[in-house]
């Protein structure tokens, strides 16, 4: 079954790489570059030194938004989850805030925070918070009442409620959430540099729109998305093992 | 309205007062962020004057489209690999982690491709909604209950029957799901690239508002969007959830 699965998923990505190259036949290099030009640029990008300041900056913002998303989005979750009222008036409100089109208050951001650093680090903060706030939310209040009703039995004390009961039966959902976040803030962040910034991958992306860069521009969606699919597919890995944990 | 509702608007009533009250007296400047109230009155002048109307109704054609394309492929899309599960076990890995990628990187390829105009941004809002549609369409067809086919068997129901009347609406708290997320992602697509880069559209003009320091319009236009994504989405959930009930009964 395992050889199965990494077969298709290599007559996935054979296919992905031939229609790559049949546009790459069809439009002329002056609007794509092959895969493997791309693959070759990509590289010169990644170990020419000139560039580094770009991808840490971007990797600094991306990083402090997750730890500020992860940490308000599971402690408000938790709140809102364990305080049954205050979670029932608050979380219809997150659904409609997770809803709206976000990019439309980056300029308040902008304004609030100035240009640099802090705006994506908000910015993306911002898109991660509320899915991890609503699926911890859900975590607490999903708890099992067996599992509750057994340490009552049990007399556990209410640290060893917390350590033995609470903590192991939230964990995968939190994961779960915490995946989610971790796109969002990526997207989030990325979106931050497109926009009034003088650094980042996201102005690397911008600068050479205007450039009509077609090299830069591909070998960077491809740093990206080899980026954000490897740390999407290990995120997947350890959720799954999670969960599975959980019976 | 229950009891929590009121309170739920309480609070938010509560939080345009503060932010009144901050900027009236000025401990908010007015460079940052204008009071609510008068970003309302920008955003009914706006509306009332028509200076935007061009490009409110290209926003808006772009996201019908959007929304269009996105429900009904990521319908028959989800449907196709439902039924083929040699494509199902393709995809379902790039499915799972598709949502890591952020679309929004393709839109400067896009635009050099086809130049800065309506389908770059109609092709990034749909790469946004499609996918949570195939997914949830997925999702909702794999929950159909096999003991009411059983039921639909033993009555002897028709094809159509069994369609109209136990898969879809066995399968629409999920389809609902699917359709909710990709109307709003729709919405966050098109605003967003207009955001970046365009000549014309809402998310256009806020970001031409920014760059002229025109405080009044920008945030006038951004309690637009806000106010019509607002509508728009409560609008969706009340209707699906009224036809969720006719449904399930």
């Amino acid at each position: 079954m395992k050889f199965r699965q990494s077969l298709y998923t290599a007559t996935f990505l054979t296919a992905v790489l031939v229609l790559w190259y049949v546009l790459y036949k069809s439009y002329g290099p002056t609007v794509l570059t092959p895969p493997w030009a791309t693959l070759r640029k990509a590289t010169d990008l990644l170990t020419s030194p000139i560039y580094w300041p770009h991808f840490g900056e971007s990797i600094r913002a991306f990083l402090i938004a997750l730890v500020i998303a992860f940490v308000v989005g599971t402690f408000g979750g938790v709140i809102l989850g364990g305080w049954r009222p205050c979670g029932e008036v608050v979380e219809p409100l997150l659904a409609v805030i997770n809803s709206l089109p976000k990019v439309a208050l980056y300029p308040v951001i902008l304004l609030t925070f100035g240009l640099g650093l802090w705006a994506k680090v908000v910015f993306g903060a911002l898109h991660g918070v509320i899915p991890i706030m609503i699926s911890s939310l859900a975590a607490v209040r999903n708890i099992n009442p067996v599992f509750t009703h057994a340490a009552r039995a049990m007399h556990l004390t209410r640290w060893q409620m917390i350590r033995r009961i609470w903590i192991p039966a939230c964990i995968p959902e939190i994961f779960s959430g915490l995946r989610f976040g971790f796109s969002l803030t990526l997207l989030g962040t990325i979106f931050g540099e497109f926009f009034a910034s003088q650094r980042g991958f996201g102005f690397l992306l911008m600068n050479a729109i205007d450039l009509r860069d077609v090299r830069t521009i591909m070998a960077l969606i491809l740093i990206l998305v080899v980026f954000a699919v490897i740390s999407s597919s290990a995120l997947l890995a350890i959720d799954r093992r999670l969960h599975r944990r959980q019976v | 309205m229950s009891r929590y509702g009121w309170i739920r608007l309480a609070i938010v009533a509560g939080a345009a007062l503060i932010l009144e009250v901050l900027c009236r007296s000025h401990i908010v400047s007015r460079l940052i962020m204008i009071p609510p109230s008068e970003m309302l009155i920008s955003a009914w002048q706006i509306l009332a004057s028509g200076a935007i109307k061009d490009d409110i109704y290209v926003s808006v054609v772009n996201i019908c489209t959007a929304i269009a394309l996105s429900i009904s492929g990521g319908f028959f899309i989800g449907l196709a690999i439902f039924s083929l599960p040699a494509l199902r076990a393709t995809l379902e890995p790039f499915l799972a982690s598709y949502y890591s990628v952020p679309p929004i990187v393709f839109y400067p390829l896009l635009i050099v491709i086809f130049g800065i105009n309506q389908i770059p941004q109609i092709i990034i809002a749909v790469m946004f909604g499609l996918v949570t549609m195939v997914i949830n369409t997925i999702n909702g067809l794999d929950r159909i209950r096999p003991v009411l086919l059983k039921v639909g068997r033993v009555h002897r129901a028709s094809f159509l029957v069994t369609v109209f009347r136990i898969k879809l609406p066995a399968a629409a708290p999920y389809l609902f799901i699917g359709v909710t997320l990709a109307v709003s992602y729709s919405i966050i697509g098109v605003i967003s690239s207009e955001f970046i880069m365009s000549a014309v559209g809402i998310g256009h003009q806020i970001s031409y508002a920014y760059d002229s320091y025109d405080n009044r319009t920008m945030y006038g236009l951004i309690a637009l969007v806000l106010g019509i994504a607002t509508l728009l989405n409560m609008s969706l959930h009340v209707y699906s959830q009224r036809l969720l009930r006719r449904w399930t009964r």
